[in-house]
């Protein structure tokens, strides 16, 4: 027992001194040292890879702010996937290895913070607004909410059990205007295809949307939009194995840099 | 009749090794465990009035309709598609056979693209249908449209098979006598390929039934009009995880129904079967 930890304990010290040894004799230790020292300060040395689970909205800006992530601490990696938040939800509540998670409402995120799978708690950080949606040439001659009521007119929502199409069904109560759709899609993405490709007159998407779809359609503001702002928290999940990691990007989507990259996308604060 | 005195001999050897069995009973389970699952998770004191529920019956009327009206198409066009493809000599066969069986391979969600510009609004035919009067996005239609579009390769893969294997010596005989064209169709090649045809409706009413892409792509989803079972099921998920399972076990449960009614026999195997009925067959 006694030679055993006599061993273990010069071995110990064999490898520290050949480790110090090391650091000596190469030409820019001093450097070296004090390079490492401040980022320490900083930041605790950052690496390991961070797999994000993000609300399909967020594909774009994400995206960006991951590269800009990692090119602000190199040897970490981003690993993104992004689908419903409600899609997410599930997955994580399967045992999904999501380190963090990003909803595009509060509802999604309270379903995780219930059942304790969350590592403290979540970080609101955008806004998003709904806005009509229109083919470019506009073929039914909308310009408000209550020409989507008009007979004849193809308008295409979410469904009300997703967050774009609750937020669609409060925004028609504050406006007093009931629209009949030809379709209630399960995602935001469905109605805008629809419109991109001209089958529908109009759709109630998100304002990010119509800034993605880049001139495909055109967006049309609403007074009662306001009345129905959607809200997007961020949270570190609890099975994380990297929240230091997870809490370094949650920071930087929240802080200055994920603010700018988000409200160029049309995202607003929140 | 050689077939049938073959099929009664007793079977004394079988040409398959022993150790067949295990990875025969994985791939079994592989199939079955999942459904188990499924139906372990359902929610039974709420069974009921999950299913029962105004939106779940809608979808469920819808599908079955649409599924139904996508059979009749597809013998319809499947058919005359299945006769040319496995009687016609003509340049190009084996390209448009291959062709015509590409909605098994794509991706629904491609053919519900294709689709829609085919007949949407601003597609290929869309113009022409526009000008008739007749929309046929975000309507009935289309969820047939999209149902037939997947469908149509089982039905005729499953009949060109067996009008292959019926061989022409019948059709042949038939001419000799006398018979003109149509009328060997209708007396001889469709009663001998009747029990193939039957199977291939099935598999293309089935597959009608789980139609999911193509449909949502191309139809949109509305109760009543467009949003058959699959797309209930994918949308009750997001808010009543409870209902979507319960809905996948009806949707289940009529598929196992469907394919059961055509596969008690081996398909082609028309005479009577020798074993006495079992009991739950009675009247």
């Amino acid at each position: 027992m006694i030679t055993k930890t006599t061993t273990l304990l010069a071995t110990a010290v064999l490898a520290a001194g050949a480790l110090a040894g090391c650091g000596a004799g190469t030409p820019s230790a001093g450097s070296t040292t004090t390079a490492a020292a401040s980022t320490s300060a900083s930041t605790p040395a950052l690496s390991g890879t961070l797999t994000v689970f993000a609300a399909a909205s967020l594909k774009a800006t994400f995206t960006e702010l991951a590269k800009e992530f990692e090119a602000q601490h190199p040897g970490t990696k981003i690993q993104l996937s992004f689908a419903g938040s409600s899609d997410l939800v599930t997955q994580i509540t399967a045992g999904a290895p999501a380190d963090v998670f990003a909803s595009a409402d509060t509802k999604n995120m309270a379903k995780l913070a219930d059942a304790s799978l969350l590592d403290g708690a979540a970080v609101n950080f955008a806004s998003n607004r709904l806005t009509i949606a229109v083919p470019p040439s506009n073929p039914a001659n909308i310009a408000g909410l209550s020409d989507l009521a008009r007979d004849g007119v193809k308008v295409v929502v979410c469904a009300p059990q997703v967050p774009c199409g609750a937020a669609a069904v409060t925004a028609e109560k504050a406006a007093g205007v009931s629209i009949t759709p030809v379709s209630e899609e399960s995602s935001v993405t469905d109605v805008l295809g629809k419109v991109v490709s001209g089958e529908a007159d109009a759709g109630l998407v998100y304002v990010t949307d119509v800034k993605g779809a880049a001139g495909k359609v055109t967006g049309i503001p609403f007074d009662a939009a306001d009345k129905a702002v959607t809200t997007y928290p961020i949270a570190t999940v609890a099975a994380s194995k990297n929240k230091e990691l997870a809490a370094a990007f949650t920071a930087l989507v929240s802080g200055d840099a994920g603010r700018k990259v988000l409200s160029d996308a049309g995202f607003g604060a929140p | 009749m050689r077939a049938l005195a073959h099929r009664s001999r007793p079977a004394a050897y079988t040409a398959v090794p022993a150790w067949i069995v295990v990875p025969a009973a994985i791939g079994a389970a592989f199939i079955l465990l999942p459904l188990l699952a499924m139906a372990l998770r359902v929610d039974w004191p709420r069974f009921g009035a999950l299913v029962t529920s105004e939106s779940s019956l809608a979808a469920l009327g819808l599908s079955l309709r649409t599924s139904a009206a996508s059979t009749v198409l597809c013998i319809l066009l499947g058919v005359p598609l299945a006769l040319v493809l496995a009687r016609g000599r003509f340049a190009g066969q084996r390209l448009l056979r291959a062709l015509v069986l590409l909605p098994l391979v794509l991706p629904p969600v491609v053919g519900g693209i294709a689709l829609l510009y085919t007949f949407g609004r601003q597609g290929l035919l869309g113009q022409v249908l526009t000008v008739a009067g007749i929309q046929i996005a975000f309507s009935t239609t289309a969820v047939v449209l999209a149902q037939t579009f997947v469908a149509l390769p089982f039905l005729v893969l499953s009949l060109e098979g067996t009008l292959r294997t019926a061989g022409t010596s019948y059709e042949a005989v038939a001419a000799t006598l006398g018979a003109r064209p149509s009328t060997v169709l209708r007396r001889v090649t469709i009663p001998l390929v009747l029990p193939g045809l039957a199977s291939g409706a099935v598999l293309a009413f089935a597959r009608s039934l789980g139609e999911f892409g193509a449909t949502l792509t191309f139809a949109g989803s509305l109760q009543g009009t467009t949003r058959t079972l699959p797309l209930e099921i994918y949308l009750q998920r997001e808010t009543d995880p409870d209902a979507a399972v319960a809905l996948s076990l009806v949707l289940v449960a009529v598929a196992v129904i469907v394919v059961a009614s055509t596969y008690r026999r081996p398909p082609g195997e028309t005479a009577a079967p020798r074993e006495p009925a079992p009991e739950g067959a009675r009247p």
